[in-house]
């Protein structure tokens, strides 16, 4: 089945043996001439290779956006938003095609990148070019001779580190506003997974001019560092873990530009007693909300990781949780049907493993997984987890980590208090989930809880139009929404003197 | 003495190698997405460090920190730095060398916790 849909994307879209980097809209080898190799997760074998860039290559980089910045800077708003459109529309043509070389890549579930993934990402290009041409400066008039007027500027040229977990929506969801705002872009895709977004770049090499779109390849400390410090950029978006937010956050203050940062969460998913008041269609749906902790095999920064379950329902509530769980359908990531499919590396697989020791050592008990699951055939080398609920306290290692795996952790709550207090005892604020049939309970929690994003009666819903990103620790800036124009641009105020007469100071 | 933080051989010859490369190294325990949850390891001096971090110890002639929050959540065990094969973490050093360190942990004994707690709590970096 590998074989057979490799063969076919290398057929209709070009899968190279080997990557370049993609530079002044063309592609360009490391200059070092250095590769590494990109294995698939669903079989652990080689895809392709993919430079090994470092500091040269980003200077290059930097060269040609520097080169296209003036001229994309003044490029009308309507010819900026008529080109986007087109990268929609090209994208929307392959969409198929691409969400199987995300697949490929990722090991995500071929449904996944099929109904989720990739009209999200075809999306998220109409959406910037929409808002953009409704964007307004502002006039304020000081006085009878005096005139402020505020334009929005770009701020020239971009870096952007994007990681692995959807990697074409992810580059989207940072491309999208920088370049509607009239920015030029260097990005610095995940090596985990930098397939999808160079075949993107393929298809779109025709329409945004040279320079205004580069792609460098590469690890981390090898070409996101010379990067991410570099003295020209004017902004940095990143996002990916802590540690790293951190890193990046200090890089930039070398060179006193801005930084959005989005670093993830440990999102409760917390659910009153009231939503078994009736076994109907929304009981029903506030089960499969649970079950949300295995979409993209729990590999999201907003993962509903936590679930918090009110006492008095809690025993019946499990009952079908478990139940619900055990019927998600494991298997090839080919298949249509597959529900779940392959964590993204040998590390985290490891990772997930780990903390299913800890999470066992502390004393929390698997009611269903927690284990690896040993797949057949061509996947046997593959890295697939069975979905676990872990039951035990907040206070323990699995409910305050990420574990980045189809992995939750269960816990009671006794009342609204008792809820909140446990929901945000953490570190982060990114998502979380509120399900109840009380409006007023709903309104009032969700206001309480600290996160950026509540989703209520629902999760993993991600339209364009409704911002996204964290409170606390979980980073700095929002996305998916025409707020982000405003992140990758400057206030430019002319203030403008219609008087002829001096002051009286000098 | 309790140690809070331990490496193991595997991941000490890993250490020394990078070293041989890139000079002293440090590490930060990463909390969060994607590749988090795991210790990244960085040129001694490349981070920053600061009252918001702990030193739980020293691992291979690396001085280990996390931030002093997450340790809150995370002193009742023992970390131990195992190294894995995998894709690596971006701005961890071991990535282009195609493994990852990866944190194992292990709840402290009672005894141990009281050691511990007799001690008093580890250094803030500054």
């Amino acid at each position: 089945m590998f074989q057979q849909a490799l063969e076919k994307v290398s057929k209709q879209v070009l899968i190279r043996d080997r990557y370049a980097n993609f530079i002044g809209g063309k592609w360009v080898a490391p200059v070092e001439g250095r590769y590494f190799d990109n294995p698939s997760p669903i079989t652990g074998k080689k895809l392709c290779e993919i430079p090994r860039s470092t500091a040269a290559d980003i200077e290059l980089a930097l060269d040609a956006a520097h080169k296209a910045k003036d001229a994309w800077g003044k490029t009308s708003v309507q010819e900026r938003s008529r080109l986007l459109n087109k990268v929609a529309d090209k994208l929307e043509a392959n969409l198929e095609l691409l969400a199987l070389v995300e697949t490929l890549d990722n090991g995500k579930p071929i449904r996944e990148s099929t109904y989720a993934d990739m009209p999200l990402v075809v999306d998220h290009w109409r959406y910037f070019a929409s808002v953009v041409r409704a964007q307004e400066g502002g006039i304020s008039e000081i006085d009878h001779d005096t005139v402020a007027y505020h334009f929005h500027e770009p701020l020239g040229v971009v870096g952007q580190i994007i990681p692995w977990n959807f990697p074409i929506l992810m580059a989207t969801w940072k491309l999208a506003p920088a370049l509607a705002a009239g920015n030029c872009v260097v990005l610095k895709p995940a090596e985990q997974t930098p397939l999808g977004i160079l075949v993107v770049a393929e298809l779109i090499a025709d329409i945004l001019p040279a320079g205004v779109l580069n792609i460098v390849n590469g690890f981390g400390v090898e070409a996101g560092k010379p990067l991410a410090q570099n003295k020209r950029i004017a902004k940095i978006a990143f996002t990916g873990e802590t540690t790293t937010g951190r890193l990046i956050m200090q890089y930039a203050s070398d060179n006193i530009i801005p930084v959005t940062l989005e670093l993830g969460g440990k999102s409760p998913n917390i659910f009153f007693a009231d939503v078994m008041d009736a076994d109907d269609d929304y009981f029903d749906k506030a089960l499969e909300g649970f079950t949300m902790f295995a979409l993209n095999q729990g590999e999201v920064c907003t993962c509903p990781s936590r679930a918090l379950v009110q006492e008095s329902i809690y025993d019946k509530f499990m009952e079908r949780a478990i139940a619900r769980t055990k019927k998600i359908k494991q298997g090839h990531p080919l298949d249509a049907t597959t529900m779940i499919g392959a964590q993204a590396s040998n590390d985290q697989l490891e990772k997930i493993l780990s903390y299913f020791d800890i999470g066992k050592q502390e004393g929390a008990k698997a009611l269903t997984g927690g284990k690896r699951a040993q797949l057949e055939g061509e996947l046997a080398e593959g890295y697939y987890i069975e979905p676990t609920i872990f039951e035990g306290n907040n206070k323990m290692r699995v409910f305050q980590e990420e574990i980045f795996g189809p992995v939750v952790s269960v816990a009671k709550f006794k009342d609204e208090n008792d809820a909140l207090a446990i929901a945000n005892d953490t570190l982060y604020g990114l998502g979380a989930g509120v399900w109840t049939r009380n409006g007023n309970r709903a309104y009032r929690f969700g206001r309480a809880i600290q996160a950026g994003r509540v989703w209520t009666n629902c999760y993993h819903a991600y339209p364009a139009h409704a911002a996204f990103g964290g409170y606390k620790a979980s980073g700095i800036g929002r996305e998916n929404h025409k707020m982000m124009l405003d992140h990758y641009q400057q206030t430019k105020n002319l203030m403008v003197s219609y008087s002829t007469k001096a002051l009286g100071f000098f | 003495m309790v140690e809070r933080v331990q490496i193991t051989d595997k991941a000490a010859q890993i250490v020394a190698r990078l070293t041989a490369q890139h000079g002293a190294l440090m590490f930060h325990q990463s909390g969060g997405c994607c590749d988090g949850s795991s210790p990244m390891c960085y040129p001694a001096g490349d981070f920053r460090v600061g009252p918001q971090d702990v030193l739980l110890g020293e691992i291979a002639g690396c001085k280990f920190y996390i931030g002093a929050a997450q340790f809150e959540y995370w002193e009742h065990t023992q970390l131990i730095i195992d190294v894995v094969a995998g894709r690596g973490s971006g701005f961890s050093v071991e990535a282009p060398e195609g493994v990852r360190f990866l944190t194992r942990s292990r709840v402290f004994s009672d005894d141990e916790v009281a050691a511990l707690a007799a001690a008093g709590p580890p250094a803030r970096a500054a």
